[in-house]
């Protein structure tokens, strides 16, 4: 079967006109030896292998995954997406990744259906409202667009929301950055592995990492995998929650913990909520898909775990936070609800870069938020390894950071707490 | 909810506790005499296991004392719990 045809009107008529669409990409069976191998075909892994072919000619690439494309995080998270971090070195990263969305439906000829709807965070105490604030101005001056709202003007930017003061937490402002919003997760592992195949890089499913083999100086030099060894001097780790058990493999312990992260869909309605909504304080976070379903985040557990499930009490607390906030989504009904393995450091900030073993480069540690910076992770990752030495966007996020103390500290960013 | 074997007070539900992460990390004995990397692993590196995980618990809403369990982070079954100055069970 003919694999992939760019896709444009033409093409669209064609196929309405009878002709048989093309596989996305090639199911690949692994070949003997590559120059990069990466583990995990998520968002991150995907868009590293194809900046990797697109950016630096690298193109005898593998992309394995344990199980399915897309079947991790990237399957699981709330899709949001915005760049409004506190500290310098997480803005520049964050809104590298947020111009690369802008674009990237056309770059990769895929519509990833990235939406700029608005990302509210919203303001419940005195000391959020200061936080929010001290955000607002942080970002104003790295360039990055964030506006503080009035109750008032946060109701109107969004109908339906409750800024009564009969509620617990009433609402005492809200932070909003316009360019934010919302892609279509699924599109967006799809698309770069369609991309990627089409310049060569082969995705190999159902095939796990079970050992990384290292040569007599010490350097990467294959990884035992459950379809057969495979050769290779360079492995990217893109593997998010399952990281730590990787890393083992080369004997190295890294700065994370793995903690289940839950998510939950409504029955798809008619659109309510034309932006996205976040709380840290009363823990919540919507949206609301292109198929009408709304679409709820809620916090990790307290506990470390691999479980995939999350504790049904956590997302109760969620549930009743959204329901404060939308008294008019209290009829809905509950669809599905799933779980995550996120990968958390102790300055809630990802890790980017190499590692103590040469050929062994690591991008981890994004925590509740990793699918927002996928374009960008996968973009300065793939210079990271290409070249050997970390792009300027990702050094300060090295590995070393947690030795030298220059630690990038966004706990107070995430929607989550954790 | 786990339900979670409090050595003093029995089993609790999950909500009456705080989890404490990995458990039996001993601190630097001199924190001036290690250098850097040890001190970071002391800080900051964990073993994050997907399996048999010793970890620390703190009864907050109920006797508030600190504990030990031992549980599987992929089932999330406990297989044990013990007071902080025991050893683990094999």
């Amino acid at each position: 079967m003919p694999v992939i045809s760019r896709y444009s009107w033409l093409s669209l008529l064609r196929h309405g006109a009878g002709q048989p669409w093309a596989r996305q990409w090639r199911d690949a069976a692994p070949k003997a030896a590559y120059d990069v191998v990466i583990v995990g075909a998520g968002g991150h892994g995907l868009a590293t292998a194809y900046y990797l072919a697109k950016e630096h000619g690298v193109r005898n690439v593998a992309v394995l995954d344990k199980g399915w494309l897309g079947g991790g995080n990237t399957g699981r998270n709330t899709t949001i997406i915005r760049s409004n971090y506190l500290q310098p070195e997480s803005a520049a990263l964050y809104d590298h990744a947020l111009r690369l969305w802008e674009t990237l439906s056309r770059e990769i000829n895929y519509n990833v259906m990235y939406s700029a709807r608005g990302v509210l965070m919203l303001a419940h105490t005195h000391h959020d409202v200061q936080v929010f604030k001290r955000h607002v101005h942080a970002n104003r001056l790295q360039g990055i667009d964030n506006e503080w709202l009035t109750p008032a003007q946060a109701a109107a930017f969004c109908p339906g929301l409750d800024i009564s003061d009969r509620v617990r937490f009433p609402i005492l402002g809200a932070a909003l950055q316009r360019r934010g919003g919302v892609a279509r997760h699924d599109a967006v592992a799809w698309g770069y592995a369609r991309a990627a195949s089409a310049l060569g890089v082969d995705i190999i499913q159902n095939c796990a990492v079970t050992g990384i083999l290292r040569d007599a100086a010490g350097v990467v030099s294959a990884v035992e995998t459950t379809c057969g060894p495979i050769a290779t001097s360079r492995v990217g780790v893109a593997a998010a929650g399952h990281t730590s058990v990787i890393m083992a493999m080369a004997g190295l312990r890294l700065p994370l913990e793995s903690f289940p992260l839950q998510a939950f869909v409504s029955e798809p309605v008619k659109p309510v909520l034309p932006c996205v909504v976040m709380s840290n304080t009363v823990h919540a976070y919507i949206s609301q898909s292109d198929k009408g379903e709304l679409v709820f985040g809620a916090g990790t557990d307290a506990y470390t775990s691999y479980s995939q499930a999350g504790g049904l009490h956590v997302a109760g607390e969620t549930l009743q936070a959204v329901l404060e906030l939308f008294p008019a989504f209290r009829r809905l009904r509950l669809l599905r609800n799933w779980g995550g393995i996120v990968d958390t450091t102790p300055d809630r900030s990802p890790i980017i870069g190499l590692t103590p073993v040469p050929g062994l480069y690591v991008n981890c540690g994004w925590g509740t938020g990793g699918f927002k910076a996928t374009p960008g992770s996968g973009h300065v990752f793939a210079a990271t390894i290409a070249t050997g030495v970390p792009h300027r966007l990702a050094a300060p996020f090295a590995l070393e950071r947690f030795v030298t103390g220059r630690l990038i500290d966004e706990a107070a960013a995430a929607a989550v707490a954790h | 909810m786990l339900l979670i074997p409090c050595p003093w007070c029995g089993p609790r539900p999950e909500n009456e506790f705080r989890y404490g992460g990995q458990a039996h990390i001993v601190r630097p004995a001199r924190p001036e005499a290690v250098d850097d990397d040890v001190w970071a692993a002391y800080l900051f590196l964990r073993d994050n296991p997907r399996g048999r995980h010793a970890e620390r618990w703190r009864h907050v809403h109920g006797c508030g004392r600190f504990f030990n369990c031992v549980r599987d982070t992929v089932s999330d079954r406990i297989a044990a719990s013990y007071k902080p100055n025991e050893a683990p069970p094999p």
